[in-house]
């Protein structure tokens, strides 16, 4: 497209079935929390059909966004539009992440000590002894209340020292999670230079760490669950390992999702061009920023 | 395919759908424009309805009209509809509307997102107003919601307002990026950063803080959701949490979120007083870097809101001296305020009247901030109508005022005709009155001592209380004279001129009024 002119849509139905399909999710799962200990509560079904509806609006739209793609409608000023509005996307995400970040280091640098009579601050909590067995530790395994409204943890999941080291889930989670942001780069590498077959390799083979990156968390919180009694109930520190381990896994599943559909855009429909790929670049962004997430998770909540 | 080629050949230069369906398909930033703007007007009516109750609560020491219960509810409904149903979608209506004709940009960067961020909210605002009527009643714990009044004490609506907050977010984040992304790529060439319009520049800033701290407050209310079904104990000390936890992220986010609700204001004002003055903005690039301190200190001075909470006292007197800083660039606005005002042409419009009054009002607003910011000073205001006047100060006069002085100055662009001058001017002066009649009094009752937030109070408010009620009342009905006129200039009135006002420079000022359903389909030359 020559001219500087730039392709305006005309009207689409795709947003307000996405509105439409947000609010019948986010009523279906509200209710449905309210009523968790209601057996005979139907809104799940509501949170069921949201999501579908969501899942079906997604599917179609970016289908047309490809279509116009593939029509060259898309200036390279539209183009560098999507680019943008990823990296912001992207910027977005990171913003959340900080937000329990930001939560774990309060805890552990400020209010833990405090709650044990550390500081100044500490002073007058120790002086009113609500809890003065509590002392402070990370992580905390007995809560200041000493486990009267909390299950206490036997075990954490912190770094058991290098005799341990190679049973230790969360190493072999990183070093997947590392290879598979190198497979992702030499995709992409192979992709820029036209080797389709290397491309396909390696995404696919992307794909197949994500996947065991997700079955080894599943083991994970497994274990957590079932041998270390440690819980969303366990107090501050359950809390904060499961908030962010979970949601960097649910990221990563919706990157690995992400990838996946790339692999079968390019496998089935020979999708992505040597200099036109972006949907795949955007998608192996993402997938480099849960990887940068990760590298936090297990620095501040697994080692450190 | 080739449908789709067909279509794109038809699309351009024809108007606007038929019937509903331009509405609800629409990828037209005017047109979604007019539904942000719309939508925020009626927002700004509930929740105008429900401050007339809480005022008619307040008319009298005793309990006169609504349960404590219901009032909580009304106030805490007030200030979550007005901030992120009235205030922050007029801002994003105005930056559709104009955004793209100042840049010289055919439309919105990526318009279907742009019309998914406008329908996400009448739902959201749906969900929210929808907890009035649900077993225990709408949410009650004050719009800052801080636990455990909002996790262990909250009523079972709690669950539906976390939910519509993170789609309002969802709305905002998406919103934002567009904004974004429309500055950064779709600027005709000529138009260089620092010769951007300043409503251009203060988008760009507040849209950079919205996707900066949205997220977080995604997060706090992800935290709560978690506190209060799922066993965690993010805010609950007896698991090792801490409440105080809830104020630092709540305001991590707060605290941008309010300038948020201002910088957009000084993109408005700077353009309208360098219409009215007949003369070139003073300082222009002093302005934008004023914007750009501002918009950077504000992720640093959260915990001023959180001084009587119990903070180490070093982080008391390093959140008191940041938050000081912040005059600085913001007194930088004003003096080029006014020095633009300093021996121009005036003229005093509609427009340019709310215009000088924001100048003014919100600067009483910023000192009575400054007041606050002071560590011992504020442990005596704290949680008083100190601080209600103070930020009805920064917001009512502020980016209300604004809001309104951006429809009268662009509302002839918007639908080709002029509004009526003399109601124009009659609004502007019950308004201004209004505002001051019901905010100036509560800077008295508060110094004096009463708390903010309780349905009843002592005797010895109640002279001033009254007045402030009447005040209220006062201006809340001046805003249906606003409705009126509104509905009056968009039904007809005398036809506006493609300049439409004598000193007007922009590249909006250049296309017809109305501006024509596309507009700069190939762009403009700019030098």
């Amino acid at each position: 497209m020559s001219g500087g002119s730039y392709y305006v849509p005309d009207q689409s139905r795709f947003p307000i079935f996405m509105a439409v399909s947000l609010f019948l999710l986010v009523m279906g799962a509200s209710s449905t929390i309210n009523n968790l200990d209601d057996p005979s509560s139907n809104s799940v079904y509501i949170l069921y059909f949201g999501f579908g509806c969501l899942f079906l609006t997604m599917f179609f739209w970016f289908r047309q966004v490809i279509k116009e793609h593939l029509a060259g409608l898309d200036s390279n000023q539209l183009k560098q539009s999507y680019v943008y509005g990823m990296a912001w996307f992207i910027f977005s995400e990171v913003m959340f992440f900080a937000a329990f970040f930001g939560a774990l280091f309060y805890v552990r640098t400020l209010a833990v000590p405090w709650l044990a009579g550390e500081g100044s601050k500490g002073a007058y909590i120790s002086a009113i002894e609500l809890w003065p067995a509590f002392e402070s530790s990370w992580p905390v395994m007995t809560t200041p209340d000493q486990g009267t409204e909390y299950d206490l943890a036997d075990k954490s999941m912190a770094w058991p020292g290098w005799d341990h080291a190679l049973k230790w889930l969360p190493l072999w989670n990183t070093i997947v999670l590392l290879s598979s942001s190198v497979t992702v780069h030499i995709a992409h590498l192979g992709l820029k230079k036209g080797n389709r077959k290397r491309f396909n390799t390696f995404l696919g083979i992307t794909v197949f760490l994500a996947l065991i990156f997700v079955g080894l968390q599943a083991a994970e919180y497994y274990e957590a669950y079932a041998h270390y009694g440690l819980t969303l109930n366990s107090g501050i520190y359950g809390s904060t390992f499961f908030m962010l381990t979970g949601f960097h896994g649910f990221h990563v599943m919706m990157g690995g999702f992400m990838l996946a559909i790339m692999l079968g855009r390019s496998v089935f429909a020979g999708h992505f061009e040597e200099h036109d790929h972006f949907g795949f670049e955007a998608a192996s962004w993402y997938w480099h920023f849960v990887d940068v997430v990760w590298v936090m998770l297990f620095l501040f909540v697994y080692i450190l | 395919m080739s449908a789709v080629i067909e279509n794109h050949h038809d699309d351009h230069h024809h108007g606007p759908a038929k019937g509903i369906t331009r509405w609800l398909y629409t990828t037209n930033h005017k047109d979604i424009g007019t539904l942000y703007l719309w939508f925020s007007f009626a927002m700004f009516l509930i929740g105008g309805a429900m401050a007339m109750v809480i005022r008619a609560e307040l008319f009298q020491p005793g309990m006169q009209i609504v349960e404590p219960e219901f009032y909580n509810q009304m106030i805490t409904l007030h200030g979550l509809i007005m901030i992120f149903g009235g205030v922050m979608p007029a801002f994003v209506g105005l930056a559709n509307w104009l955004v793209p004709m100042m840049i010289g940009a055919p439309d919105m960067a990526l318009p279907r997102m742009n019309n998914l961020s406008f329908w996400i909210l009448p739902f959201a605002f749906f969900i929210l107003l929808s907890s009035l009527f649900m077993e225990g009643g709408a949410p009650n714990f004050g719009w800052t919601f801080y636990a455990p009044l909002s996790t262990t004490y909250a009523p079972p609506s709690v669950t539906f307002f976390i939910f519509s907050v993170h789609i309002m977010g969802a709305s905002s984040i998406m919103g934002s990026i567009n904004v974004v992304v429309t500055i950064m790529n779709m600027r005709a060439p000529g138009v260089d950063l620092m010769k951007m319009p300043l409503f251009v520049w203060s988008w760009l800033i507040t849209a950079y803080l919205l996707i900066a701290v949205m997220p977080v407050l995604a997060g706090a209310v992800t935290m709560m959701l978690m506190d209060i079904h799922f066993g965690t104990s993010f805010f609950n000390a007896a698991g090792g949490g801490d409440p105080v936890l809830f104020q630092h992220i709540f305001w991590f986010f707060g605290h941008p979120e309010v300038y948020i609700m201002i910088l957009p204001a000084f993109g408005i004002v700077s353009h309208i007083i360098e219409t009215f003055s007949r003369k070139q903005l003073f300082g222009y690039s002093s302005m934008v870097w004023a914007m750009l301190s501002i918009a950077i200190l504000s992720f640093v001075v959260w915990a001023h809101h959180m001084f009587t909470v119990g903070l180490p006292l070093a982080a008391e007197i390093f959140f008191m001296w940041a938050t000081m800083l912040i005059a600085v660039p913001t007194g930088v606005k004003v003096f080029n305020w006014v020095a633009t005002m300093f021996r121009g042409s005036l003229t005093f419009e509609t427009p340019m009247l709310f215009a000088i009054s924001f100048v003014v009002l919100f600067t009483i607003g910023g000192l009575s901030g400054l007041m606050l910011a002071i560590v011992p000073a504020d442990f005596q205001y704290h949680d008083t109508y100190f601080v209600v006047a103070h930020f009805h100060y920064v917001l009512v006069p502020g980016a209300i005022f604004s809001i309104m002085a951006a429809v009268y100055y662009w509302i002839p662009k918007w639908c080709g005709n002029m509004y009526d001058e003399r109601l124009g001017k009659l609004h502007f002066w019950l308004s201004f009155i209004g505002v001051n009649v019901t905010f100036f009094p509560q800077h008295f009752i508060g110094l004096a001592g009463m708390p903010r937030r309780y349905p009843d109070y002592s005797l010895i408010f109640a002279d001033w209380n009254m007045v402030s009620s009447v005040g209220a009342f006062l201006f809340g009905f001046s805003q249906l004279l606003f409705l009126f006129i509104v509905i009056k200039t968009v039904m007809g009135g005398k036809k506006a001129t493609d300049q439409v006002w004598e000193g007007a420079k922009g590249l909006e000022w250049t296309v017809a009024s109305p501006a024509p359903y596309h507009t700069f389909s190939t762009p403009p030359k700019v030098d």
